[in-house]
């Protein structure tokens, strides 16, 4: 099945070409990098997180909204999803895979990375993270293939991965809440260190992840003859709309606490998000930026017509994922770092080469997504016995 | 062919699975390598801990002395990096302000908010770094010591965004060539891309001598540091702070540590 993704169109060619040379760039950033250290990043002593740890956060919430299409699938059997699940799964494993390079290009010593197997720490968050990443990965690697293999068979799924589809249904809520617990569980971050983090985490990836499907889907029946189905679409739609003011009710929830507690460290992050703290105000156009997003997003899935719209409804999930990658992509993680545990400010802003290898990790995520639908859309196409590729 | 390869791959990733697995039961069977062998000089306690008296910092020494901190970063090879951004320290100097976020009454004397005070790592008995590291190679020792293996670290810098104190440094840079002082021999210089920190100079308590701040403070004298074993009542540390008020950084956050600061009346009108 795996020669299908070397045959295509012109368009598709192009395509991968276009994320080749984008991984090429970030590749040569990152040779960079690798040779003069983590001083061409513009993390300090003070932020020492920045956009690479953003981008695995948001991207393991990708990862994990697989479930919103495989659970009501296979435990409410709402068969609509049938034909988009191996594009959520397969989704889902891209992002691990640039989850897990994310983490892989913020390493000060990434020669050593395999320290974190040879000598692993059941007290680490993190080791538990990379754990559940990497059999997460497997899980939708192996579902996805077969249930692919099984359409173009014409067959039933093999009876050996019913049981791997449920174990990945929890497993899928599993990965995000442990990647919330690196954060929520540290004393010293007060802006991370609420309850509610995991929640909002599963409220934002059970949006950000749909609003991308649903753009992924529109591309998809824009230029192959395989069309996810106006129902399928329909319901991501809603699920999406849910998801999406929970994860704005949830973060109000952290204004209110901050704000009607009155108590300073709660209320520094925020502050220093959305107006500014001590004359520093490096993430507020940002900020207000989400705001808007949200709100347009928002106005857009609310009502009926818009939302039923193929275009419109597009434009509501580009808003969707694009607050959301503020949100959680940006600035989540660095305002956990401001103030530092001193009440001092130092600000972050990542540099040319950080922001090359971050497009580049998307782009070599893009491109096995790329080829991944490429196989998934012309077994499909083959399986509903139509004629090849339209733009074949 | 095909189905043989199929055999292949489908071999090799339960063995890699397997190997994978084996990891798991390792972390969950936890670790207790004994990683100390002990001389007969050195010197040992139940828990390391020191405690600093402000006043005495500030009238014993001469005006502006930082003589601890000199010895304590030419004595571990540390780097001047020269920016904010990058900076590596160990022992270094913060307002009240800082040192005790949240702690100001707003009214104290002017003068009293400009006075240093010393900072460094508190070797917490509940250290969030040492509790966050991926690889155990930020570990606490027997001896309360929080230790970092510069060899196994992979510059993750969870610990950093872990430690409620700011006191981790980051080798953003390659360190050696930042190395201002005489290279001492005795301490391993670091690689880019580890983090380190204080580590109360067990290299020093090993050959039976106290840490190189205290040392330097003793010089000069002043007799503001005074390290000792926090579990013997009989200990120098314990009998000073028995007879003082003393107080220690971010309590309420449970990391219990070892760094107290006594804070004695002062006149400054």
């Amino acid at each position: 099945m795996l020669d299908r993704a070397l045959t295509g169109s012109s368009m598709y060619y192009k395509l991968l070409g276009v994320l080749l040379i984008l991984a090429a760039m970030g590749l040569a950033a990152f040779c960079i990098q690798y040779s003069r250290g983590l001083t061409v990043t513009g993390m300090s002593r003070d932020v020492s997180w920045g956009i690479y740890i953003a981008q695995f956060t948001f991207l393991v919430g990708i990862a994990a909204s697989a479930v919103v299409v495989v659970l009501p699938l296979y435990i409410h059997n709402m068969k609509e999803f049938g034909k988009i699940t191996v594009l959520a799964e397969f989704l889902a494993a891209a992002s691990v895979v640039m989850s897990l390079l994310f983490v892989f290009v913020d390493l000060g010593k990434p020669s050593r990375i395999l320290n974190i197997i040879l000598y692993p720490s059941a007290g680490s968050i993190l080791f538990w993270d990379v754990v559940a990443l990497s059999g997460y990965l497997l899980l939708n690697l192996v579902i996805g293939w077969n249930t692919l293999e099984a359409e173009r068979r014409g067959t039933a799924l093999p009876r050996w991965v019913t049981p791997l589809i449920y174990i990945s249904i929890p497993w899928a809520v599993s990965i995000h809440t442990v990647t919330a617990f690196i954060y929520a569980g540290l004393p010293a971050r007060q802006y991370w260190l609420s309850a509610i983090l995991a929640a909002r985490f599963l409220a934002s990836a059970f949006c950000s992840g749909p609003a991308l499907l649903i753009v992924l889907c529109w591309l998809v029946k824009k230029h192959s003859r395989f069309d996810p189905g106006k129902d399928a679409i329909g319901k991501l739609a809603i699920i999406m709309t849910y998801a999406m003011l929970t994860s704005l009710f949830f973060l109000g929830l952290e204004f209110f606490t901050a704000f009607y507690s009155g108590i300073p460290s709660h209320m520094e992050a925020l502050k220093y998000l959305f107006i500014g703290l001590n004359g520093h105000s490096g993430l507020v156009t940002l900020s207000w930026l989400f705001v808007a997003l949200a709100a347009a997003a928002v106005v857009l899935l609310l009502s009926p017509n818009t939302r039923k719209n193929e275009g419109m409804l597009a434009a509501a999930a580009g808003c969707v994922f694009a607050s959301m990658w503020i949100e959680k992509g940006v600035t989540l993680v660095v305002a956990g770092f401001i103030p530092n545990p001193l009440g001092k400010i130092f600000e972050y802003a990542p540099t040319f080469p950080e922001l090359t290898i971050a497009l580049g990790v998307w782009a070599v995520g893009f491109f096995i997504l790329a080829a991944l639908y490429r196989i998934a859309v012309s077994v499909k196409v083959e399986a509903a016995g139509q004629a090849v590729f339209r733009i074949d | 062919m095909e189905a043989s390869r199929r055999k292949f791959l489908r071999i090799g990733g339960a063995c890699a699975l397997g190997l994978g697995a084996l990891g798991i039961s390792d972390a969950l069977a936890g670790s207790s390598e004994e990683r100390e062998t002990k001389r007969a000089e050195a010197l040992s306690a139940a828990r390391w801990g020191m405690a600093i008296d402000m006043k005495k910092c500030w009238e014993n020494g001469k005006p502006g002395c930082i003589e601890c901190i000199l010895a304590c970063h030419a004595c571990h090879n540390v780097p001047d990096i020269g920016n904010r951004k990058e900076e590596i320290k160990w022992l270094w100097t913060e307002k009240y302000e800082n040192a005790f976020p949240g702690q100001l009454s707003g009214l104290e004397p002017p003068a009293f908010r400009e006075r240093p005070f010393l900072v460094l790592c508190n070797h917490c008995a509940n250290a969030p770094c040492a509790r966050v590291c991926p690889t155990r190679a930020t570990f606490k020792r027997a001896d309360g010591i929080t230790m970092i293996d510069y060899h196994r670290c992979i510059g993750c810098r969870y610990c950093m965004a872990a430690c409620p104190y700011g006191a981790r440094s980051f080798n953003f840079k390659e360190p050696r060539e930042h190395i201002k002082t005489e290279l001492n021999r005795a301490f391993p210089t670091r690689e880019r891309g580890v983090v380190e920190n204080c580590n109360f100079c067990e290299e020093r308590l090993g050959a039976g001598k106290v840490p190189a701040c205290v040392e330097a403070c003793e010089k000069q004298n002043c007799g503001a540091m005074v390290f000792g074993d926090l579990e013997d009542p009989g200990s120098k540390v314990r009998k000073l702070l028995a007879a003082h008020f003393s107080i220690r950084r971010k309590p309420e956050l449970g990391t219990e540590p070892g760094v107290y600061y006594i804070i004695q009346g002062a006149h400054y009108a």
